[in-house]
């Protein structure tokens, strides 16, 4: 092995013992939950690889997933009362490969029990900043990065229309498969080609108040049912992390993953398990109030490192392992 | 052709964009974890050699093109087509101006020559790498030089003008390389 790789290894090892260190002064609980789930995340967009396993007495072989994210057993402790906790190991997306993508990576996951969303971006910065240093940080919603970045006034009324203009006065290569009324779609597309390039130059830039139709399992805004309390923040271009104020009541749940089931069969997926453990823990004891965020590891490292492909700083990537 | 879904992109797939013949030189996918996927690409269209980018949505389909890299030796040209021969079938393919562009100046009679068949026609001509070639006019040489300081044009039996060594003379045999149209050296 190159010598350099090694030293990048060392660094590596130094900065995950730093984030433990961040959490466990901070009395926050390291719990190291299953990778393999009968249940798995029915998002659309997230893939989930799966195995068979052979258990003794159980008669058949199981299909387990691996997990994409520690979000749903992490839920279930804290239904069950165990406070701050985070999941610092690794998950798993099919389909995912590129210099800021591996199917295998390692993911730093941390739920915060009456932490507003305010609370959480403070806390995310000051994780960030355990690896980057003392890098200034920048709050706006993403409306007022649509408005900054794209010169678009008010993205959540603006038409398909003018996202689709505002790509090509960007000079964004043409794209391919999107109706021409698909407004979410564009919307998305100037988010991802036009404004998140020019997001956390030099800074951690924060993005709150994303579309209520990408709530996922966040919130949505108290004051205005079009947003949700969700927000990503981003370094040199590349998004870090992704937060939420968690959704507690369990009826959305089941409504956004059944939602999220019926795309699937739209979209020609298989649909996948639901994890009833987790709606059951939902409903009785029920979720506290908190907040959780999900950040890429790799992807923080690699940039505290200067380097802009997670291939550089994994021990083997995914064509090497 | 059957039709080819972005997760089957990769580097050198060859596809029809706009009914002409592409192929992949770089594909990223752009996966936001939250919504959609793409596939940035970048690809050369064959027939005018340019670089173009395109974002396709994940899951959205193109038409395959038959397109294949093989050896022809060169036959002759007919003032119309330029004349290839397999070796092996000695079917014969004929390669129009379009095809063999500016690399005419470098195809030599019964070299080997790479040709991109697109539905079996030519499409694309790629000489040898270094082919032989005697100079037809040059300034006269200058007696003694022979570490090539300087260097003049020269024009070679097939039009191609190069730059070489005063030393040479008109009749004489040089290799070029045809990547760079440099003077390599004399011919033995």
């Amino acid at each position: 092995m190159i010598s350099h790789k090694i030293d990048i290894l060392k660094k590596r090892s130094d900065a995950l013992h730093k984030l433990r260190a961040f959490f466990y002064a901070q009395n926050v609980t390291e719990v190291d939950t299953p990778i393999l789930s009968r249940a798995a995340v029915p998002d659309v967009h997230l893939a989930s690889l799966q195995t068979s396993v052979d258990l003794p007495n159980v008669g058949q072989q199981l299909t387990y997933y691996l997990h994409t994210s520690s979000e749903y057993p992490m839920k279930r402790l804290l239904c069950e009362g165990i406070g701050d906790i985070y999941y610092l190991g690794k998950v798993f997306r099919n389909g995912d490969l590129s210099p800021r993508h591996q199917p295998e990576f390692t993911m730093i996951e941390w739920y915060r029990l009456n932490y507003r969303l305010k609370d959480m971006v403070e806390e995310t910065f000051a994780v960030a900043q355990q690896l980057l240093g003392d890098v200034p940080t920048q709050v706006m919603t993403y409306q007022q990065a649509f408005e900054r970045f794209a010169g678009i006034a008010d993205i959540h009324h603006t038409s398909a229309e003018v996202c689709l203009n505002c790509l090509k006065q960007n000079n964004v290569p043409e794209i391919i498969g999107v109706d021409a009324d698909d407004k979410p779609l564009w919307e998305q597309l100037v988010l991802t080609e036009v404004i998140e390039p020019l997001l956390g130059l030099g800074q951690l830039t924060c993005l709150t108040h994303f579309p209520a139709r990408d709530a996922s399992l966040a919130r949505i805004s108290p004051d205005n049912d079009l947003t949700a309390e969700r927000f990503e923040i981003f370094y040199q271009g590349m998004e870090l992390a992704n937060g939420y104020h968690e959704l507690q009541d369990a009826d959305a749940y089941r409504q956004r993953f059944e939602a999220n089931q019926a795309l699937r069969r739209q979209n020609g997926l298989a649909e996948v398990p639901i994890d009833e453990a987790l709606l059951d823990a939902l409903s009785s004891p029920g979720l506290p109030d908190c907040s959780g965020v999900a950040m890429g590891f790799d992807r923080l490292f690699a940039l505290s490192q200067g380097k802009q492909d997670l291939s550089d700083v994994l021990a083997f990537g995914a064509l090497d392992a | 052709m059957a039709s080819i879904s972005t997760s089957e992109f990769k580097n050198g797939l060859k596809f029809l964009m706009d009914g002409q013949p592409c192929t992949i030189i770089d594909n990223t996918i752009v996966q936001p974890g939250k919504g959609q996927a793409f596939n940035r690409v970048k690809y050369r269209n064959l027939i005018t050699g340019k670089v173009l980018e395109n974002t396709f949505k994940s899951g959205e389909k193109v038409e395959g093109a038959d397109v294949i890299d093989t050896d022809l030796q060169y036959l002759y040209n007919d003032g119309e087509f330029w004349h290839f021969m397999d070796p092996s079938s000695f079917e014969q393919y004929q390669a129009g101006p379009a095809a063999v562009a500016d690399m005419e100046k470098w195809l030599v009679e019964q070299d080997t020559c790479t040709v991109t068949l697109w539905n079996g026609d030519p499409i694309a001509v790629k000489p040898p790498k270094q082919v032989v070639l005697e100079v037809t006019d040059t300034d006269p040489g200058l007696k003694g030089d022979t570490a090539g300081t300087g260097g003049k044009p020269a024009t070679l039996s097939t039009g191609a003008v190069v730059q070489v060594p005063l030393f040479i003379t008109i009749g004489e045999k040089v290799i070029c390389n045809t990547e760079t149209g440099e003077y390599v050296s004399r011919a033995k």
